[in-house]
């Protein structure tokens, strides 16, 4: 198996490199860089880290502020104090604002593990996916990881990156292609799509194994960007497989499968199945188990596939 | 920085004319906030026609003091100051709450003069933390002002802004507490007490300096102070009156958020003389 390395690691590292060529980036944290590794960028450029201490809504404004003086803030910290605790200052102060500001939150989904359901966010997709001029992204690995944080640096405007704090397995490799917006196709198959994103993606890839000895081809999307969504690799997929499956370790409200869904009913209605967390909390235990018992396995997209692929239209 | 040599006395003058001008276009919008303005005018003009350094032909200079206006909802008062210092032509006034105009019901940095759009209460201080702290590590010299509504107070995000500046030894940021001591539904002291007000923010590490909110001398006096004050951020409690100037207004929370109509204008404007 490929190199298990979490989300984080990738961005920590990266962060630390766009550093040294910009000295505009500024790290701001809410005394958690230790678990988001904005601690890299905290050794490496002490003069521009700012531990603002447990107080995420102060964290945000201030990031908002700094942006206003020409510096790229990535403000970090766990996805749940930010996107959930400083709400209204995403929403206010940086994307009714629309300052170039980035939100990057590591521990996000059931993979958070033994911390239990009150760090474990699961509605970080559709808390920033409705707000306007927010672009949301969450990398699949920690290759990807590097590469959307440099485009985070890069790109002006607000931007929200989920990291994960779970070790999974890097499944891209440095010469392909990532373009906010624009998914990415990891699989060709015919009879059904699996759209995952984050470390569901790999999932999908397991499955589409299990599916291929059952005699299924199924076709498997990176969807690392939630908002802008790539309508047109939707529809394509629509077209081509007539069966839909998406996979997010977020609640089933309000994130990628509706996200999908959205584009579907628009564009071209096809038969779809969403794995996420059922309308529920989390709870302590391993990422596996945790996986295993709110059905965000291989397994788990395997079955509904198969009962996506039977309500295709004769 | 000494006192500036700028001729005060027409401030008075100023004044009445600018709630005159508030009321009519809270009156011409049907709706919006008096109290709030009427009570921060003196604030207003002292800043910008005697302490800020700025350039109404050139809004986004990069010298300029900046003012992060945090109770938002008070856009007759600030409208009313950058039009008559030429941001935008005074006719634009009557647009004010209209549909189309830059001139939204809380204040939006598309109005030239407006840094930053606020209206959600409890959001101000801390980006002009970020300013100000901004403006430290590129060593520019100028100055970030913060107007706070009293009742705002009751955040809780005013109390973790209010411990990060002196935490960064902030003394380029001014904290002005429009203290009218009525928020909307009532006196802020029996909503939710603020006092001892002075001695909190003293105790979060500022330079807290008490003043009459209409007295332009007193206002003049404490922003002067500022600039002396080194290694923590001031701030300035401004004791005013809700709806200062008009008597039926005067420390009524009834006039938080309801413009006047045609008959309470005409009784209001003929109080201002």
């Amino acid at each position: 198996m490929s190199e298990m390395i979490p989300t984080r690691d990738g961005f920590g590292k990266e962060i630390v490199e766009l550093g040294k060529a910009n000295d505009k980036i500024l790290v701001l944290s809410g005394d958690l860089e230790d678990a988001t590794r904005a601690e890299y960028f905290k050794k490496a450029f002490p003069e521009r880290f700012f531990n603002l201490g447990i107080a995420e809504q102060d964290m945000v404004g201030t990031a908002a502020g700094l942006s206003q003086q020409g510096f790229i803030p990535f403000a970090c910290s766990f996805a749940v104090f930010l996107t959930n605790r400083a709400y209204d200052m995403i929403r206010l102060d940086v994307c009714y604002n629309n300052l170039n500001v980035k939100i990057v939150c590591s521990h996000a989904g059931v993979t958070v593990g033994e911390d239990g359901a009150s760090a474990q966010c699961l509605e970080d997709f559709a808390l920033m996916r409705v707000l306007p001029n927010i672009r949301v992204i969450c990398p699949v690995d920690a290759i990807e990881v590097r590469k959307a944080t440099r485009l985070l640096a890069e790109q002006k405007g607000p931007m929200y990156m989920r990291t994960s704090r779970a070790p999974f397995p890097v499944i891209t490799k440095e010469t392909d292609v990532f373009k906010i917006g624009k998914a990415n196709i990891l699989r060709e198959g015919s009879d059904v799509t699996l759209i995952g994103c984050g470390i569901m993606v790999y999932e999908s890839l397991q499955a589409a194994e299990i599916l291929k000895k059952e005699g299924i081809e199924a076709r498997v999307i990176n969807m690392h960007t939630i908002k802008p969504i790539d309508e047109e690799i939707i529809i394509d997929s629509a077209k081509k497989t007539q069966a839909i499956i998406t996979a997010e370790e977020h609640q089933v409200y309000g994130g990628l499968g509706s996200a999908v869904a959205e584009v579907l009913a628009k564009n071209y209605p096809a038969p779809m199945e969403t794995i996420a967390v059922q309308d529920t909390f989390g709870e302590t235990g391993s990422p596996q188990e945790l996986l295993k018992k709110y059905h965000l396995k291989d397994i788990d997209i395997v079955q509904a596939a198969k009962k996506v692929i039977k309500r295709k239209k004769k | 920085m000494a006192a500036k040599k700028i001729d005060t006395s027409s401030f008075p003058k100023l004044a009445l004319q600018f709630r005159k001008e508030i009321l009519e276009i809270l009156n011409l919008a049907g709706s919006g906030h008096p109290g709030g303005s009427l009570s921060a005018v003196e604030i207003f003009i002292t800043l910008y026609y005697y302490r800020m350094n700025h350039r109404p032909s050139d809004p986004q200079w990069d010298e300029r003091d900046r003012l992060i206006i945090s109770k938002g909802h008070c856009t007759p008062v600030a409208y009313v100051t950058l039009a008559n210092c030429g941001y935008f032509p005074k006719d634009e006034l009557k647009t004010y709450r209209k549909f189309n105009s830059r001139l939204q019901g809380h204040v939006h940095s598309k109005v030239p003069g407006i840094e930053f759009s606020t209206g959600s209460l409890g959001h101000g201080l801390a980006v002009a933390n970020g300013i100000a702290l901004g403006a430290k590590m590129l060593k520019k010299n100028f100055k970030t002002y913060c107007l706070l509504g009293d009742g705002e107070n009751q955040e809780g995000s005013i109390w973790e802004a209010a411990m990060m500046a002196p935490h960064y030894k902030l003394d380029n940021i001014c904290a002005i507490i429009d203290y009218n001591k009525v928020q909307e539904n009532g006196p802020t002291n029996e909503i939710k007490r603020l006092e001892p007000l002075s001695a909190k923010w003293t105790s979060f590490g500022w330079q807290v300096l008490e003043v009459d909110g209409h007295d332009f001398q007193q206002l003049i006096r404490a922003l002067d102070e500022f600039d002396t004050i080194k290694e923590k951020p001031t701030v300035i409690i401004a004791n005013t009156i809700k709806g200062k100037g008009v008597s039926f207004m005067e420390g009524q929370a009834s006039w938080h958020g309801k413009a006047p109509n045609a008959e309470q204008l005409a009784k209001a404007l003929a109080e201002l003389k």
